[in-house]
């Protein structure tokens, strides 16, 4: 064991050492939250909308006002021809159009029914979605509106019957993208930290030419495994810390759940993101390549992990590619014990399976290293 | 200066390993987004708490599992089962039918319905309650035959650029400008780094060639390389996810190019910076990589960031190819409907390149 | 001295890659306490059989012992035993001098009095004290390499394999390496060098030349220079290729 302890001794003085990692190991991902957080978000706000209002009647100006006043609409033009509207579109100037025809005001006094257009850029179909929704409420509350207002002009026929629909929002009342967004980048900031500068790190020395060297030391594989991946463990882990605090105080998302299970979940799952920076160093002979390798299955894990969009929502043959994702299970986990406040028993599921992942991960890196080719 | 370029050739060529990822990459990402990934809902697992288990909620049940939006995971007898199965975390949603459901709708009382969401993901749980607030508001409409509300202002909805809401076309013009950017700065700045690293760079700069030579020679593969990608993602896009090509192929195959020149000039500036390897790696990925992806109106609106962000995003010069590819390909306009932003980018070409310049002047001086 | 002690027995020792056959049946021994070149020109084959004389490298048939300990089943042994320079540098750049003799005193199980006990000598005949905690990049080679050797030597090896030690050094300073590798010889070190400066096998006790995988000659510098009636080692290398030129175009 002291050997793995003068492992650990030069790396870290290594790390250290290295002025230009430095900021990347601290600084980087600390801006980073704080910029990922505010910016990732699927809400759609602030959605530029221009209005061709043919009609030109107090009830056409009445619509225009609710959509003014609207928060999630933002007005960039209006005017009387949906060619110009259509050109600011095409410009990227406007997302949504709404066409006010004329003769608006008199279809829905005298025939009590009338016509609107929505033009929506669809290109994000999924805002495009929410937008459409956004729309079509205010344009139905401006409806309920006036049926109250002119409630004496019009007939009813029958007594309607109603239900009522209540839609309550529990672990996140405000519906804050962030209280959802920040457990999860929280976690891909730490995973980053391991599977790109842990494998790096053992290529590095290949590279060099002193992974040779410690080759013909008495140091067994299992030391020098340990020496290259403890130090990004505990770094990793510190991260989190630090990151759970920042998550604290700027954000105010506290841990709702046991703190001590997060740790748990992370040190595991730690292990498991290790094992596969370790299994890569040991296919990749330059730096360049290993961090391409590590690319391209964090760009496959991150995007498949429910970080940001939904796994419910996968085909099922992408839902069981998922399973094999540790990213998933963090994501999971964090969010629940966090938002939530599940306990351990709660997590014992995705924990065990990560216990798995990294015996079995671990397993394969280790015999995979070579001391003697 | 011609036997250089193929030296630089055979260097990445030979590198077996990092060309199958750098080739691989964009169409596995592109076949996940295209077929995986999406930000639709679907078979959303959620719960139901039934006090009438009368008609009324047993027809709305069925609406709901009809609809193809939701998939029923159990039956709660009381309030308090509620909150440990959000806990456990697989269902997202909880119906909950208030007592003679029925009978209140016949009488004129209030039939309550409520939906409770798991909120912590906002948005899903928006649109889970959007949905089950509709299908529920739809039953009330089959119940209701004879009564008609008046007043109706009837709001027609067109999809424009993207009928079918397909996810794949916001992500294709994504993807090729975040893959142009890896291979493009990021490997133009490690090949620059590495033969500096080696010292092999005073090797070359004492030659016979100019310096502007060799920062050619090591650029053209890549541009060559880039333009391949480009190629492939595009074709992909068009043949497998029928993404549409509105507008002129020429104006795109111009554009393509200039922002590969862009990105390339970003390579050198990093390189330029960067005194070993490893740390024009860093720089590249954690400079340009992550702020390009998260604030490049890629995968998050822009729109709807903060605005310090959103002044940040228009210096990264893939947003405005986002937005040039959005426009020529899904929207067809014409390029000169795109002159603020083509001229954009090639300012900020110019700039780097300028720096760039008088960077290594400096240090020959 | 008198070299009577086989400390490393080389018996028909192969290594092929695919087709390609490096080490084609060496047989040889090295004595204990004697310095012993490896020579040959590059890519002879000398640093893939010196590969797997250190453990690094299985063999692909022949025997070999090193240190009395088998190269198929005991090379964690033969580690224990042996220390190594290698071509592309040992050292850590960024560790100081001091931070890399304690990680190479530490990791062959020095304890800490004897790596501070060591150290002190090491610095003081190296004259290196004001830089000892300054990192080794900052060092120009020469003493580079003066200071990869002794750090090689600090577990007290047995033999100490040496791989190219005076790549790119100059002829000063190569001299005085020399001396240190007298010096360890002299303290009953056996030094297994390979290089391809024909003049540095002058100083070994016994050569050997390898050309294309196999053992041309093997002898001390002395005899192999009157066996091809020539006045220096440059010329009996020279002497070898041509002959093994002859036999290839025959």
């Amino acid at each position: 064991m002291k050997t793995i302890f003068h492992l650990l001794k030069k790396e870290f003085r290594q790390i250290f050492r290295n002025r230009a990692m430095l900021p990347i190991l601290f600084v980087m991902p600390a801006v980073q939250l704080l910029v990922l957080s505010f910016a990732a978000t699927f809400e759609v706000k602030n959605i530029s909308l221009h209005i061709v209002d043919n009609d030109q009647s107090s009830l056409s100006r009445d619509l225009t006002q609710k959509f003014l006043v609207s928060d999630h609409f933002k007005l960039t033009g209006i005017s009387f021809s949906s060619d110009e509207a259509l050109d600011d579109m095409q410009r990227h100037n406007t997302d949504v159009i709404l066409h006010i025809p004329e003769h608006f005001e008199r279809d829905l006094v005298r025939n009590q029914k009338a016509k609107l257009m929505l033009s929506i850029n669809a290109i994000d179909g999924a805002a495009a979605a929410v937008e459409n929704a956004y729309a079509t409420t205010i344009i139905h509350d401006f409806n309920e509106n006036i049926r109250i207002r002119m409630a004496d002009q019009i007939s009813l026929t029958g007594q309607p019957k109603v239900l009522s629909v209540t839609q309550s929002f529990w672990f996140n009342p405000e519906l804050d993208y962030k209280t959802f967004m920040v457990p999860g980048i929280l976690v891909l900031l730490v995973t980053m930290i391991a599977i790109f500068l842990a494998g790096m790190n053992i290529v590095r020395e290949k590279e060099i030419g002193t992974l040779e060297q410690i080759n013909v030391t008495p140091i067994k594989k299992h030391q020098f495994i340990i020496g290259k991946l403890l130090p990004f463990w505990i770094l990793a882990l510190v991260e989190l810390g630090v990151g759970l605090i920042m998550c604290r105080v700027i954000f105010g998302i506290g841990v709702a759940g046991s703190i001590w299970v997060v740790f748990l979940f992370a040190a595991v799952y730690l292990l498991v993101v290790l094992g596969i920076g370790l299994f890569i160093s040991n296919f990749t002979h330059t730096q360049q390549q290993a961090m391409f390798l590590s690319w391209f299955f964090m760009v496959i894990f991150i995007l498949m992990s429910g970080l940001f969009t939904p796994i419910d929502s996968m085909p099922h043959w992408a839902q069981v590619i998922t399973e094999f994702n540790p990213v998933r299970y963090f994501v999971e986990v964090m969010r629940m014990v966090m938002l939530k406040g599940a306990q351990l028993p709660d997590i014992l599921p995705q924990l065990s399976k990560l216990l798995v992942y990294a015996l079995v991960m671990n397993g394969l890196a280790v015999a995979g290293y070579r001391k003697v080719a | 200066m011609k036997g250089f370029i193929i030296k630089e050739f055979f260097h990445i060529f030979r590198d077996r390993r990092s060309l199958i990822i750098l080739f691989g990459m964009p169409i596995v990402q592109i076949l996940l987004f295209g077929f995986a990934i999406t930000n639709e809902i679907r078979n959303v697992n959620i719960a139901v708490l039934d006090k009438a288990r009368d008609e009324a909620s047993e027809r709305i049940i069925e609406k709901m599992l009809a609809s193809g939006y939701f998939v029923m995971n159990g039956y709660l007898e009381t309030e308090d089962e509620i909150e440990p199965i959000f806990r456990k975390g697989k269902i997202k949603a909880v119906v909950v039918f208030g007592p003679d459901l029925d009978r209140n709708l016949t009488a004129g009382g209030i039939a309550p319905v409520q939906i409770i969401a798991d909120a912590t993901d906002p948005n899903t749980a928006n649109t889970i309650a959007a949905y089950a607030a509709s299908i529920v508001r739809d039953y009330q409409a089959d119940i209701n035959p004879n009564v008609t509300l008046p007043l109706e202002t009837i709001p027609e909805v067109r999809m424009l650029y993207n009928p079918e809401l397909k996810g794949v076309f916001m992500f294709i013009p994504g993807t090729m400008t975040i893959i142009l950017m890896l291979v493009s700065a990021m490997m133009t700045s490690i090949s620059i780094a590495r033969e500096k690293e080696m010292g092999t760079m005073e090797v070359l700069l004492v030659s016979p060639l100019k310096p502007v030579q060799v920062v050619a020679g090591k650029v053209l593969p890549y541009i060559l390389l880039s333009s391949i990608n480009a190629t492939v993602i595009l074709l992909l896009g068009y043949f497998v996810f029928r993404m549409p090509m509105q507008g002129s192929l020429l104006a795109l195959m111009g554009t393509t190019l200039l922002f590969i020149i862009t990105t390339l000039s970003l390579g050198i500036f990093i390189s330029t910076v960067a005194q070993t390897q490893q740390m024009a790696m860093m720089m590249s990925l954690i400079g340009l990589m992550l702020p390009t992806i998260m604030l490049s109106g890629f995968v998050f609106p822009i729109d709807s960031m903060p605005w310090p962000l959103r002044v940040l995003s228009n210096i990264i010069p893939a947003k405005w190819f986002i937005l040039i590819l959005k426009g020529l390909m899904l929207k067809g306009v014409s390029i000169t409907y795109l002159w603020k932003e083509v001229l954009i980018l090639i300012m900020m070409t110019l700039a780097l390149i300028g720096i760039s310049v008088k960077k290594y002047a400096i240090r020959l001086a | 001295m008198t070299y009577s002690d086989p400390i490393i027995s080389v018996d028909k020792l192969t290594k092929k890659f695919g087709s390609f056959t490096a080490v084609n049946a060496i047989s040889f021994q090295v004595m204990k306490g004697e310095i012993f070149g490896f020579l040959g020109a590059n890519g002879a084959g000398k640093t893939t059989a010196m590969k797997i004389l250190i453990g690094i490298s299985r063999p692909t048939s022949g025997t070999a012992t090193v240190a009395g300990y088998d190269i198929y089943k005991q090379t964690e042994q033969i580690k224990k035993s042996i220390g190594y320079m290698s071509q592309r540098f040992s050292l850590y750049n960024d560790l100081t001098i001091k931070e890399n003799i304690e990680f190479f005193g530490g990791i062959y199980g020095l304890t800490s009095r004897q790596i501070r006990e060591k150290s002190d000598a090491l610095v003081e005949k190296l004259g290196l004290q004001d830089k000892f905690n300054r990192p080794i990049s900052d060092l120009p080679l020469g003493w580079k390499q003066k200071l990869a050797f002794s750090v090689a030597l600090l577990h007290d090896p047995k033999i100490i394999f040496l791989d190219e030690p005076t790549g790119g050094v100059d002829p000063v300073t190569r001299r005085m390496f020399w001396n240190m590798i007298y010096e360890a010889a002299y303290r009953g070190v056996t030094i297994f060098v390979t290089t391809h400066y024909m003049d540095e096998a002058e100083y070994c006790n016994r050569v050997s030349m390898m050309v294309d995988g196999k053992i041309e000659a093997l002898d001390s510098p002395a005899r192999l220079k009157e066996k091809f009636g020539v006045n220096s080692m440059n010329d009996v290398f020279v002497r070898l290729a041509r002959n093994q030129d002859k036999a290839k175009v025959q």
